[in-house]
């Protein structure tokens, strides 16, 4: 199932461990150096010239050849994100809103779900549990545009097509198999012993779940949240088959949407992209200790 | 999902024999199915039940756009399927897709990985700047680039003007759209690779390379055989993973591409999407669908087993 790094590696004794580097002379580092800040110019470029296009003057977003520096500044693409053109509220953001509510739900629904499920995996005998967790894995790598088909059919006859709740649901089924994993790595962490004890002091399993392990968990479950919460907020396919009223539409395909016209407000959609983008990026960066674990669905962990 | 701390509480609970009457292990039993069958509910209905669906309307010729109920047509939607050399096109499409960009972004990923573990500071810094694509919504990708690949004022053909090469049309000619791609994908998936291969490449215990030192090995030979080998399982790991998601991708395409010009971006997803949702031939895109989620299941099974293996040996 999952991977563990030995963490037992002293951190300090690595990094002065190659002495590699002074026998492979200065020469060599330089190249190192300028070879990793290649890479990184060229990961962080498009980041950075779509912020530059969010502020930038019309005129200027257009220019051929393209101006680098010394454009005229403007948050005018901002202001159009958040207000509409004739007062009052724009579009994209009850759509940002809606994306609010619909990935905070789900992810308190998977949460619920999934915690006490990892809980129950980690801590008890039970018959095929290897089979059990690598069928609830699985089921994350259904391709979404094949699952969407069959969804699509049962939604419309549920009346759930083009509804928060159908998107809940269905953010909530692909992030708890994520939710088991990760979490079932959290418990595993915590001694069972601790649950021993509070039952040998008379309390029954579950007032042992609640009272002592479950506070434990507390870090490792909002990690995990922060995740699905990231997932969710990031979906694209299930948000543009199963919805198309603007009441219910999240963001993603709401800012995808602006492409669809003859001309495109290039300004408008760095803008929205980057409004999109900054609280990912903040709760990444909340949960950076996580990522491999994160990112693997709670398959390799360190 | 550690081995060391699991085991020791099954064996704590199974070794002393349960006292007669009020077995505790019949209520962590209940209790067990009370935690789990939620979860599990949720499951069912939202991934198998809706899989089965479309297993049986793979076999029909069903639309969702007609009213007329759905009649029996036996295996005949996978006969058309198989035997369709426009599907084949697209597998192909895919594979080359699949292979070039999970090839690119391994290379990269493991290579900005080395460079990294080999600087002594600003290792936390460089890790978190190399991340960020990684995080971005596709969409939030699908659009950067759709714009910065622009044929007109995109700044990719103004920095190529700059240096005095010609513009290249990158979305809309059949030879350069497939290839921007799968330039996307490796900028946006480059960073994943990188993560767990220098999660690898942090524990490798450093006495090994000290020992290596002292026996004066070569540069190379450390690499082809201490680095390389330990670092190798964890990097399969990260490979298998990202090729089932790039066998998934859909999302970039329909932004990007739309898998044009013509079909020459056309994904096996890209397809079964056009089929379900443009084409109203539902009985017919269920069966492409069951025969995509065989082709995932494989993969995933393989990457399981692995896991597995990884984790015991």
């Amino acid at each position: 199932m999952a991977i563990t790094i030995d963490e037992a590696v002293p951190g300090p004794a690595t990094d002065d461990a190659p002495p590699a580097r002074r026998r492979g002379g200065r020469g060599r580092m330089v190249v190192e150096v300028l070879l990793l800040t290649a890479l990184a110019v060229a990961m962080l470029f498009p980041v950075l010239w779509m912020l530059e296009t969010s502020i930038k003057e019309n005129r200027d977003v257009y220019a051929v050849p393209a101006k680098f520096f010394g454009f005229d500044l403007t948050l005018d693409h901002y202001k159009d994100v958040f207000v509409a053109r004739g007062g009052g509220r724009s579009d994209l953001s009850g759509s940002f809103l809606n994306s609010v509510v619909v990935a905070g739900a789900s992810t308190v629904l998977a949460t619920v779900l999934g915690v006490p499920a990892a809980w129950a995996y980690s801590r008890f005998t039970l018959k095929a549990k290897k089979d059990q967790l690598f069928f609830i894995l699985s089921t994350r790598f259904m391709p979404p545009v094949v699952v969407v088909i069959p969804i699509f059919l049962m939604y419309r006859t549920l009346g759930l097509i083009d509804t928060k709740l159908g998107l809940v649901l269905i953010y909530a089924a692909f992030n708890v198999p994520f939710t088991i994993w990760m979490m079932k790595g959290f418990v595993d962490e915590v001694p069972a012993e601790y649950e021993d004890a509070a039952m040998l002091d008379g309390y029954t399993r579950l007032q042992a779940f609640w009272r002592v392990t479950l506070p434990l968990l507390v870090p490792g479950i909002a990690a995990t949240a922060v995740f699905a919460l990231i997932f969710s907020w990031n979906e694209f396919v299930f948000a543009v088959f199963l919805t198309s009223s603007q009441e219910v539409r999240t963001a993603p395909p709401a800012i995808a949407g602006l492409i669809g016209g003859t001309t495109v407000d290039w300004g408008l959609v760095a803008a929205s992209a980057v409004v999109f983008a900054v609280p990912v990026l903040v709760f990444a960066y909340l949960v950076r200790k996580h990522l491999v674990a994160g990112v693997t669905l709670g398959a390799v962990r360190r | 999902m550690t081995t060391t701390t699991d085991h020791p509480v099954q064996e704590a609970s199974a070794a002393p024999p349960p006292a007669p009457g009020r077995s505790p292990r019949l209520t962590d039993r209940r209790l067990a199915l009370v935690f789990i069958s939620p979860a599990m509910l949720l499951l069912l209905t939202m991934s198998v039940f809706p899989l089965l669906w479309a297993l049986y309307l793979s076999f029909t010729d069903y639309s969702a756009t007609r009213d007329a109920p759905a009649d029996f047509v036996g295996l005949g939607n996978y006969t058309t399927i198989l035997t369709s050399p426009e599907v084949w096109q697209r597998a192909l499409t895919t594979l080359v897709y699949v292979t070039g960009a999970v090839a690119l972004q391994t290379v990269l990923g493991f290579g900005i990985a080395y460079l990294i573990s080999r600087r002594a500071r600003g290792r936390g810094v460089l890790t978190t700047l190399f991340l960020v694509p990684m995080m971005l919504s596709p969409v939030v990708v699908g659009l950067f680039w759709k714009f910065m690949l622009d044929a007109q004022f995109g700044v990719i053909n103004s920095m190529l003007g700059s240096l005095g090469l010609g513009q290249v049309e990158w979305l809309t000619r059949q030879r350069t759209a497939l290839l921007s791609l799968i330039v996307v994908d490796t900028w946006q998936w480059t960073p994943f690779i990188m993560l767990i291969a220098l999660a690898g490449l942090t524990a490798v215990p450093a006495y090994l390379y000290e020992a290596a030192s002292i026996d004066r090995a070569s540069e190379w030979f450390r690499f082809r055989h201490i680095t390389l080998p330990l670092v190798w399982p964890l990097l399969l790991i990260a490979v298998m993973f990202r090729a089932i998601e790039a066998f998934r991708l859909f999302d970039l395409v329909y932004i990007l591409t739309s898998g044009g010009p013509g079909v020459s971006t056309e994904t096996l997803s890209f397809h079964v999407y056009k089929v379900a949702f443009l084409g109203f031939n539902t009985g017919l895109a269920s069966a492409y669908g069951i025969l995509m989620v065989l082709v995932v299941i494989v993969l995933a099974q393989i990457y399981l087993r692995y896991l597995n293996k990884l984790k015991e040996g």
